[in-house]
């Protein structure tokens, strides 16, 4: 019986029969009022002009359901910058999705969080950018926004909604991280997600500010693997570790169209929030054709389902089936090469330079970050 | 921070006995994949495929009864010993309370 509460593992599926996907991100627009510096949104942020409209959304949702997705992550920029927040959530639970609010908790109110609740939101995520205010709102870049994150996470406990404390880790916080688990359980969070950032989007523009050195991130693996004992039963962490600075690649996406696909704010229907940054490639949108056939059928998702795809030394290596050869955005991005193996691997060619420019991005000194919009 | 109250964190998982009574608490519920034809126990970032066993459990699952109670039920409806069922209910809510899924009263 227990094998059966083992997390899912989706079978590794061939190019030729896709599983369903069972995530979508639901980036509802790019408006936000913080401007974080390793935001994951592109360079070239959309205007609310472009955005889908309530009724493209709520289409999307029903298609997205039929199509098998279970969970449905409103993310953004911020989503409690679309006023019709409450009506899609509305919409995603009538659909049978689990609902999730992926906020920066600026511009929530205790009424509108109420709303939102009785709209069926399943669980609340919570961005926090540092343990203490002057941390938190130089990272934000948002003046009095921490206080209002902790208000926001009494809120949710209070309404009775699982609250997940969402904190993004950099060179400048991470020596934080014990202070940031006892927070999460102050503040009656049932889950803590650490994530190293990801040079990807706004991050890359910051890569010299934000990378953390070696020595931090072997830290932080540590201090979340003891964490983990004492907290069992209290606090469940996630925890994507810092993987400029590993031996092989995170398993992104856990592998390119298999498990959840992204919608951003205008329908373009991506495999990843950075897939963009692969200029080849060719996205559709939902406003033109439907979610289920650009699943099965859309070029970007194929591009690299399966293993036919791969170049040696991903083509023999026993572990194509565990990280599916890294990241594409991060081969894109390091090797210029999207089908590449990730650079972060130790059998790349190019491991040896990325481990140099690593550790030397890690030790420039500190100096203004390039605010996500502002720049 | 440091002036925030205590909201009374208890400092260590609960112990699962037969008194103890299990409930699935808001954000986390059984739903029914129809797509892949199966029922499922969705949680923050979660998807757990249930098994028989882990659906029967989980329909008398109420909040009032006890895991005892539970179990008792389901020795009856299974006509199987009691103490059996009972270490296989306290392994599933062990298995739940570790990922944050079960509140014990
Ligand atoms: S990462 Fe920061 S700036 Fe980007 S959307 Fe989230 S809160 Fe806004
Ligand atoms: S060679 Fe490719 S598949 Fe093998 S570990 Fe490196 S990235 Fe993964």
């Amino acid at each position: 019986m227990t094998e059966a509460l083992e997390a899912e593992r989706v079978k590794p599926s061939s190019a030729a029969t896709p599983a369903p996907p069972i995530a979508l991100l639901a980036e509802l627009t790019h408006r936000c009022p913080l401007a974080c510096p390793y935001c994951s949104n592109p360079v070239a942020l959309k205007p609310s002009s472009e955005e889908l409209t309530t009724e493209q959304w709520v289409r999307v949702l029903r298609e997205a359901a039929a199509l098998g997705v279970l969970h449905v992550h409103f993310s953004g920029g911020e989503p409690l910058a679309r006023s019709d927040l409450a009506e899609l959530t509305a919409a995603a639970r009538n659909a049978g999705l689990y609902t999730n609010l992926i906020t920066s908790g600026i511009g929530l109110t205790q009424k509108r969080l109420k709303a939102l609740a009785e709209a069926g939101m399943d669980h609340v995520q919570l961005s926090l950018q540092g343990t203490d205010a002057a941390m938190a709102d130089l990272v934000a870049g948002y003046k009095g926004g921490y206080e209002r994150k902790l208000a926001v996470a009494d809120w949710v406990r209070a309404e009775g909604l699982p609250l997940t404390v969402n904190a993004v880790c950099h060179r400048h916080n991470m020596d934080r991280l014990e202070e940031m688990i006892d927070l999460s359980v102050r503040l009656g969070a049932r889950r803590l997600e650490v994530a190293t950032v990801q040079f990807h989007g706004w991050a890359e523009r910051n890569r010299t500010q934000l990378m953390p050195t070696p020595e931090q991130a072997q830290t932080a693996t540590r201090i979340v693997g003891e964490a983990r004992e004492r907290l069992r039963g209290i606090l469940v962490i996630d925890y994507v570790p810092a993987d400029y600075h590993a031996r092989y690649p995170k398993p992104c996406m856990e592998g390119w169209g298999r498990v959840g696909l992204n919608i951003d704010p205008t329908g373009k229907v991506l495999p990843c929030h950075a897939a963009e940054t692969i200029g080849w490639l060719e996205f559709d949108n939902v406003r033109s054709r439907l979610l289920d056939e650009i699943w099965y059928d859309g070029a970007a998702f194929n591009a690299f389902r399966g293993t036919d795809w791969m170049q040696e030394p991903c083509q023999s290596c026993e572990r194509r089936d565990i990280d599916f050869g890294g990241c594409r955005c991060q081969a894109m991005a390091l090797a210029g090469d999207a089908a590449a193996t990730d650079p972060v691997c130790v059998k790349s060619p190019l491991h040896g330079e990325l481990q140099t420019l690593a550790a030397s991005a890690a030790h420039e000194p500190d100096t203004e970050f390039v605010y996500r919009g502002r720049a | 921070m440091n002036d925030r109250p205590d909201i009374g964190v208890e400092p260590l998982a609960q112990t699962i006995t037969g008194h103890t009574v299990p409930a699935l608490p808001r954000g986390v519920r059984v739903h029914d994949d129809k797509v892949r034809a199966r029922t499922v126990l969705l949680a923050p970032e979660r998807t757990l495929a249930l098994d028989e066993t882990s659906i029967a459990i989980l329909n008398v699952t109420d909040g009032a009864r006890s895991v005892r109670q539970i179990s008792e039920a389901l020795a009856e409806a299974y006509a199987a010993p009691v103490d059996v069922i009972e270490a296989d209910v306290i392994g599933f809510f062990e298995a739940l309370r570790d990922k944050r899924m079960v509140e014990l009263t």
